[in-house]
Order: C-alpha cells, then sequence, then structure tokens
C-alpha cells in the first residue's frame, strides 16, 4: 500500500469510527429529549406541593442512601481489589472469581431476602428465641426496613462495580511507582494512600458512579424498605398525582444534578494525567503476605461475598428447593431462560463495541463532537429504567411509523410495529441503558494508555486496526471483561424497561420474578432469581480467570 | 479464524432476536391482545379456559404501571385490545390517556351493577377485594371495627401499615376524601399516622407478619392475602394463624372494595375477539376461577365464594361508587404527603 492510500484509509477509518461515535450518541440521547418533551408540558399546581412536602424529605433521604452506599461500596470494592492486587494469601484464586458474584444479586431480592432473614418470626429472630422470650429477642432485630438497612444491603450487592473497575487499574499498575514510593520510604499503606488510590481515580470515579447512579434508580429495594428516595417521589408524582409531566420534570432536575457532578469530578482532576509510564511494561509483583496478616487479609476479603452473595444464594437455593420438589419446574421458566441470555448477550455485544467505537473516535480525532457523544452516551443510566423506557416509545413508535408509511407508499403491507413491538426494543433499551458502564470503563481504560504507544505504531507504519488489534484490545483487556461482566449482568437483572417493553407473550427470568414479587411473595420465584446467579456465575468466573495477571515479570 | 466465529456469534444472537420478536407475532385472526396490570402467571388459567371455551388464543403482557402510555404511544398501530387492571387508580389513568373505547354490552350491564362500572362504559369491574383489617386473635377482643376508628387514639402505636402512596392505601384514602372531604381527611389521615407502630413499609403480608411478632396489634390489607396465606403459602400460614381479618365499614356506610376492570382498548385490532373476551370474563366460568383462584369477590350475583373469603362474614360493599374514589386519588395523595404519612 502507498503511504498515499493508507492516509486514505486511515481517515476513512477515523471517519467511520466517529461517524458511528456520534450515532451512539444521538441514540441514547433519544429517549432523554422525549423525556425532556414530557416534561415541557405545563403542570398547573404540582411544584408547590412537592416543594412544601415531598422535595425537601426525598432529597435528603437520597443524598444520606448515595453517602452511605457511597462510602460502603468504595470501602468495600477498593480494599478487597488492592488486597487481592497487591498480596498473595490463602484463598486468594477463590476471591478472585467470588468477588464480582455479588453482582448477580438484584438489589430488590437482597431486600426481600435480608428483610425475611432478620423481620420478626424470620431466622434470626427464631435463633435468637431459643436463647431470650420472644418480646425481648424481638428487641434485639437490627431494623432492616430503614435507611440504615437500605444502605448496608445495597451496599452489599452494588459494590463490584467499585471493586471491578479498581481491580482493572490496581493489577495493571507499573512496578516503578511502587518501587519510587518505596525508595522514598513510604511504607505499604502510605503507597497505596498517595500513589495506587490517585492513579486510580478515573476508574474509581467511574464505578463509584454506576454505584450511585443504580442506588439512585433502585425503586424496588428503597420501596419495599421504606425510603423515600427521590425515584420514589417521581413515580408517586406519575402514578397518584396522575402528572407524567411532572414525573418528567423531576427526572430531568435529578438528570441536571447527575451531569453535574460527574462534570465536577472531570473538572477536578483536569490538569493531571493519569497514563502509565510508556517504557514501562513491568508490572508490580505482589507480596506474599505471612502469619497473622494472612488470614486477616482472607477472613476480611471473604466478608464481602459472603454478604453480597452467599447468604442470598443459599436462601434462594433453599426456597427453590424446597417449592420445586412441590410444584416441579416450570418448563415456561427454562424458556424464559434462554430469552434473557439471548438478549442480554446481543446487548452486551452491541453495547461493548459502540463504547469501544466512541472511545476509539473520540482518542484518534478528539473534538468537540466526539467528546460530546462520549458524555452524552452515559444519559441513559441517569434516569430509572422505566422513565428512560417511556421516553424510548415515542421515537421508536416513530421509527415504526416512517416504516409503515413507506410500506404503504410503494403498495406492500404495512408491517405494524416492527421495532417497538419486539424484542428488538427491549434489546435498544438496554443497550441505551447500560452504554454508560461499557464506556466509562473503557475510557477509565484508555486513560492509561499512554499516547506514546500510538504515536509509535503511527511512525511504524501500522494501520488503524493494527494498532486497535495490537495495542487497545490487550492493554484494555481487564476494562473490557469488566465492562462485558457488569453489562451482561445487568442485563440479565434488568426489570423495569424490560417489563414495560417486552412484546406479547415473551417473559424474561427477571419478568419471571416479578410475577411474585409484585404480589408479595417473592419465593415462588426463587427459582428464577437462582437462574439469574446460575446465569451471571458463568460469564464472571470464566472473565475473572482471564482477567487476572499473572504474578512475576510481564 | 477469531473473527468468523465472532461473526457467526453475532449472526446467531440476531437470528435468536428474530425469533423471539416473531414467537410475540401479532394480530391474526383467531387472536386476542391482553396488557394486563395483573400478573401473567394469576391470570393464565383464566385465559387457557378462555381458549378452551372459544378457540381464540390470548397474547399477553403483563407490567407494574405505564400500559396506558404504551398504548397511547403506539397508537394506531398498537396491538392492543383489552387493558386488565387490578385497581381503579389505573382505569383512570387510562380513560385519561385516551386509550380506551365504550364497552357497549347488553350481557355486562345485566352482570356488573352500575356502581361498579363507568358511567360512560369505558371500564367495567368484573372482580372486587375489599381493604380491611387484620387483628390479632391474641390482643383484640373486638370483631367489629370502623374506618374512622382507626384514628382513635387508643389504636396509639398498634397500627401497622404499607406505605400510603400504595394504590391500595391511596384508593382507601380517596375513598375517605370523597365521604368527608379533605379537611375530614386530612385529620383522619393525621390521627392514623399518630397509631403507626412503625414507618410505613413492606407489603400485605409483612403487616400480618408484624402482627403475629407482636410489633402492632392490627393492621391494614386487602381480604386476599389472608386467604393465600392461609390456603396456599405453607410458610406464612402461621402468620394468618394469628390473625383474623375484620370487615370494617364507615359510619353508616359499607367496606371499602377496589375494583379488578376490564377495558376495551381505543384502535383494537380484533375487536370481536376482545368483546368475546370481556363478556366471557364477567360470565360464570371466569367467576369462578376469580372466587376459587385468586379470592377476590366476584362481580356477578349468585356465583358462590371461596370459603375462606366467605368466613370472613358478609361483606356489603359501601355505596359510594367507584368512580368518585377515582376522582379524589390526587386529593388523597397530597394528603398523603402533606402530613408526611410516609416518614
Amino acid at each position: 500500500m502507498s503511504s498515499q492510500a493508507r492516509s486514505i484509509a486511515s481517515r476513512a477509518a477515523e471517519r467511520f469510527a466517529s461517524t458511528l461515535a456520534i450515532l451512539t450518541g444521538i441514540a441514547v440521547v433519544a429517549p432523554v429529549v422525549s423525556i425532556a418533551l414530557t416534561a415541557m408540558q405545563p403542570v398547573s399546581d404540582l411544584w408547590p406541593h412537592l416543594l412544601s412536602y415531598v422535595l425537601p424529605r426525598a432529597t435528603l433521604d437520597t443524598a444520606l442512601l448515595l453517602l452511605g452506599v457511597g462510602t460502603l461500596a468504595t470501602a468495600l470494592g477498593v480494599g478487597a481489589a488492592w488486597t487481592i492486587s497487591s498480596y498473595d494469601f490463602p484463598g486468594r484464586s477463590s476471591l478472585i472469581w467470588l468477588m464480582p458474584l455479588p453482582l448477580a444479586i438484584p438489589t430488590y431480592i437482597g431486600a426481600y431476602v435480608y428483610a425475611d432473614i432478620f423481620e420478626p418470626l424470620g431466622v434470626a429472630h427464631r435463633v435468637l428465641s431459643l436463647g431470650l422470650p420472644p418480646q425481648p429477642a424481638l428487641a434485639l432485630l437490627p431494623g432492616v426496613r430503614s435507611l440504615a438497612g437500605a444502605i448496608v444491603i445495597i451496599g452489599l450487592v452494588l459494590y463490584p462495580y467499585v471493586y471491578l473497575s479498581a481491580r482493572a487499574m490496581f493489577q495493571t499498575q507499573s512496578a516503578e511507582f511502587a518501587e519510587a514510593a518505596r525508595l522514598l520510604g513510604a511504607r505499604r499503606w502510605q503507597e497505596f494512600v498517595r500513589v495506587s488510590l490517585p492513579m486510580a481515580r478515573p476508574a474509581l470515579a467511574v464505578g463509584l458512579a454506576l454505584v450511585l447512579l443504580e442506588t439512585l434508580n433502585d425503586i424496588g429495594a428503597s420501596e419495599y424498605l421504606g425510603v423515600r428516595t427521590l425515584t420514589v417521589s417521581i413515580f408517586t408524582t406519575w402514578l397518584n398525582q396522575g402528572s407524567l409531566a411532572g414525573a418528567a420534570q423531576i427526572s430531568c432536575l435529578m438528570l441536571f444534578a447527575v451531569v453535574a457532578l460527574v462534570l465536577l469530578e472531570r473538572y477536578g482532576r483536569r490538569l493531571r494525567a493519569f497514563a502509565a509510564a510508556a517504557e514501562s511494561p513491568r508490572i508490580a509483583e505482589r507480596t506474599q503476605l505471612r502469619g497473622a496478616a494472612r488470614w486477616a487479609a482472607c477472613g476480611l476479603c471473604f466478608m464481602p461475598p459472603l454478604f453480597g452473595f452467599a447468604v442470598p444464594f443459599v436462601y434462594l437455593a433453599c426456597e427453590s428447593i424446597q417449592r420445586s420438589l412441590i410444584d416441579g419446574i416450570d418448563a415456561a421458566l427454562l424458556q424464559a431462560a434462554g430469552n434473557s441470555i439471548v438478549l442480554a448477550a446481543t446487548a452486551t455485544a452491541i453495547v461493548l463495541l459502540l463504547g469501544l467505537t466512541a472511545n476509539v473516535a473520540n482518542r484518534w480525532r478528539g473534538s468537540a463532537s466526539t467528546a460530546a457523544s462520549l458524555g452524552a452516551s452515559q444519559a441513559g443510566y441517569a434516569v430509572p429504567g422505566l422513565i428512560l423506557a417511556l421516553g424510548l416509545l415515542t421515537p421508536l413508535v416513530a421509527l415504526d411509523n416512517i416504516v409503515n408509511a413507506v410500506a404503504r407508499s410503494i403498495g406492500a403491507t404495512a408491517p405494524g410495529l416492527l421495532i417497538a413491538g419486539s424484542s428488538a426494543a427491549v434489546v435498544i433499551a438496554y443497550s441505551i441503558r447500560f452504554m454508560a458502564v461499557a464506556t466509562g470503563l473503557t475510557q477509565a481504560g484508555f486513560e492509561r494508555i499512554p499516547r506514546d504507544y500510538d504515536d509509535s505504531a503511527k511512525v511504524s507504519g501500522a494501520s488503524e486496526w493494527t494498532c486497535v488489534r495490537r495495542i487497545y484490545l490487550p492493554l484494555l483487556r481487564p476494562a473490557l471483561w469488566g465492562a462485558a461482566i457488569l453489562v451482561f449482568v445487568d442485563c440479565l437483572k434488568e426489570l423495569p424497561a424490560t417489563l414495560l417493553l417486552r412484546p406479547l407473550n415473551v417473559e424474561t427470568l427477571s419478568t419471571s420474578i416479578y410475577q411474585f414479587a409484585s404480589r408479595g411473595s417473592f419465593e415462588q420465584g426463587s427459582l428464577a432469581a437462582l437462574l439469574i446467579v446460575a446465569a451471571s456465575i458463568v460469564p464472571v468466573v470464566w472473565l475473572t480467570r482471564f482477567a487476572d495477571v499473572p504474578n512475576g515479570p510481564a | 479464524m477469531s473473527r468468523i466465529r465472532d461473526l457467526s456469534v453475532a449472526t446467531l444472537g440476531a437470528v435468536s432476536v428474530i425469533a423471539i420478536a416473531a414467537s410475540g407475532a401479532v394480530a391474526q385472526s383467531g387472536e386476542v391482545n391482553v396488557y394486563t396490570y395483573r400478573e401473567t402467571k394469576l391470570i393464565q388459567p383464566l385465559f387457557d379456559a378462555f381458549t378452551k371455551d372459544t378457540g381464540v388464543k390470548v397474547n399477553v403482557i403483563s407490567a407494574s404501571s405505564g400500559l396506558e402510555q404504551r398504548i397511547k404511544t403506539e397508537g394506531a398501530n398498537s396491538p392492543a385490545d383489552v387493558l386488565l387492571t387490578v385497581d381503579i387508580g389505573r382505569m383512570d389513568d387510562a380513560v385519561k390517556a385516551e386509550v380506551s373505547q365504550p364497552i357497549k354490552s347488553a350481557k355486562l350491564d345485566e352482570i356488573v351493577p352500575p356502581r361498579f362500572r363507568d358511567p360512560d362504559g369505558h371500564w367495567y369491574g368484573i372482580s372486587m377485594r375489599a381493604r380491611v383489617v387484620y387483628a390479632s386473635k391474641e390482643r383484640v377482643k373486638q370483631d367489629t371495627i370502623s374506618y374512622e376508628e382507626l384514628a382513635d387514639p387508643k389504636w396509639k402505636g398498634k397500627i401497622c401499615i404499607r406505605s400510603g402512596q400504595h394504590i391500595y392505601n391511596n384508593a382507601l384514602f380517596a375513598a375517605y376524601v370523597a365521604k368527608y372531604g379533605e379537611a375530614k381527611a386530612e385529620e383522619w389521615i393525621k390521627g392514623l399516622k399518630a397509631n403507626l407502630a412503625q414507618k410505613p413499609s413492606g407489603g400485605d403480608r409483612e403487616t400480618a407478619r408484624d402482627i403475629a411478632a407482636g410489633k402492632c396489634d392490627i393492621g391494614i390489607a386487602n381480604t386476599y392475602y389472608w386467604a393465600l396465606m392461609t390456603n396456599v403459602e405453607a410458610d406464612k400460614k402461621p402468620w394468618a394463624e394469628a390473625t383474623k381479618v375484620i370487615l370494617p365499614t364507615f359510619a353508616g356506610g359499607g367496606t371499602h372494595v377496589n375494583l379488578s376492570g376490564v377495558m376495551l382498548a381505543k384502535n383494537s385490532p380484533n375487536k370481536a375477539n376482545a368483546m368475546k373476551l370481556i363478556e366471557w370474563l364477567a360470565d360464570d366460568n371466569a367467576q369462578k376461577i376469580y372466587a376459587d383462584m385468586n379470592y377476590e369477590y366476584p362481580i356477578k350475583a349468585g356465583i358462590a365464594l371461596n370459603p375462606t373469603i366467605a368466613a370472613y362474614g358478609r361483606l356489603n360493599p359501601d355505596a359510594l361508587p367507584i368512580s368518585k374514589i377515582a376522582e379524589n386519588r390526587k386529593a388523597a395523595s397530597t394528603l398523603v404527603d402533606k402530613v408526611g404519612f410516609d416518614n
């Protein structure tokens, strides 16, 4: 290939990537725009009421919930990621795949399970009653249906977002930084606080943002546990006050607040660079822990997956076994499992591809439009799922109507609601909702790849595709695997958009759980919940195996 | 090689999505498409019986909220024929969203009493549930109670209830507003709030559980939960056994009931089958299923109640037309916020 032909080809590649990135941004923003249009409709007397009676309390409760969950998830996620990445100790190899597993537990399932265990007449109460009269035993039970209960339960199942993003950073940390810190007399924890933690900040910000947005948009767990968050008031405004426009307005305000916080965090680290030094591919080695320390590390690290995963898992397994012995296994449930996996896998593939493209485009040709697309593609995560689904319906039906009009004009039979009436709507909703996970984690990964690598590749005449294949993909591997796990499992768990957008006669695992949960007897749905967990474990275990970097010189 | 593999995986994915989509194909002859707020699992036995009786296949989507918005957005191409709801609030929303059309059926007019249907025919009630009091067998001696009495300070610290914004409570509070006006209703909701043993949370089953555990003496819940715990959910039977169901009444009135209702979609593509289903739901076969499998009160006179439900005593539904309750939903929700009921 002549150098001229190559430069044309490379420009075509760049243009293709940026076009795709911008289209992705537009697609993600479309439902948000449609929500904003709904919010433009006048609402008469709603706001004085909201301002005096609803929002102050809801804002306070939401802020406390976010603060609590954020702190807990960061402490568990960062602590475990650092320990596992820096030390060798007994149980470490099991922890690598155990640690992300709480992801498989939907927050509302966590809430039901822990409420059932710790509520009066539950397992904990019965155990306490063995040694105490029932009433004093009752007084000893922790109040699970409370703000504190919600913080602990949600924090325990959401910390893996922080863990996965932190671990992707810690384990590819260059040895030079650690050695420099230690030469300067830093102890191990000082090295952690002053070197590793600040270096991992972009990734931590992404992980923490995912935790906070997931918490912000949660409705099932908060409502059940009696926490009146902003999202709960959005639904009350819509359903009881009969004002969809008012609900859309609160959603938009929430979105503004989220965008402002994200920008503020970016602004806070605007002058810093996080890329590893180009000359140093050598990765820090783990230290072998000895004596009591190794057992302490082992014990502490097993806590989060124990309470975030093992307890709910065992509970669901016991309930399922009891119930399948009585009712037998429903063939429809296996069909639902198949549907869930296909929908989630398709959406994951789309999201990863588009998320990577958006980042590549921004790296090659950082322009205002590619940067904006990258930012815009995160909007889907900042709106409650059901509101997003409502917003998405309008553009989807508009597309369908165009198709129908064209079909009629050429004399063909109108196909009806081709997109809005099929599973494509669900896949599109997942892709839009979870685009933030893929773009965010990939972006954090990219920030660690030195620009020198791109330049060296260009100088030595490598094509764009070679650059992606030989440099980006290998270096992004931990970040991409992390994103794939998160998106896939998130899709499996997603409920509100799936419920509203799925076509006739299609059930997924999460909608099967809802069938029972909405009637307040979620235990009957435990087999479906268990299947979500099972379907999540396979990719989580498989992917984390690949994601671990072998100890020793690379 | 790996690229070929990736491609084939992608193709497989796309094909499967299309296959799922095709399984939801709609609007053929001999079918009817139902959008329902009642969960598929609960209502499937009804649809199976309908298909057996008439040969018409039933396609279903169930959701917890937003179905009327979906029908509205789908517009002229909407496949929806019938909308089933479990609460007056959703029926009211659907009428306001203009996604329904009046049902014209002499048969339904004969079966469904006027106060359990929309004056304009947009919705018909097909079964009822009452919002009643669960009381501790051990600690509550009285066997009658009024809704007004729930605000009496004698119950201070003794009442459990789920969120005041939940649709079931919203409808009960709206009925109070409709009967007494906003000022009196506010006083009553305040009084009830002052009597609560704990912050509103959980669901109706948790109310029974909390009474059984001694956290509170009485609670407010729907009639069918107690029957389900007694007859179906073995592990919750002790919760029901520790409580008794009292059918409360408004002073000089009857018990607050809510409706499961049926509506005909505005652009129903299979209208004949939709009408067939709607009329069938109000008829003996379906009404018996409502009574025995869902533990609800059938709307049709002369259908036997389930024995567990019958044992609660004779239900005397309050005379207030259900449409009046729908009108006061917003006011009730506002009052709940205003007195900080859920805080």
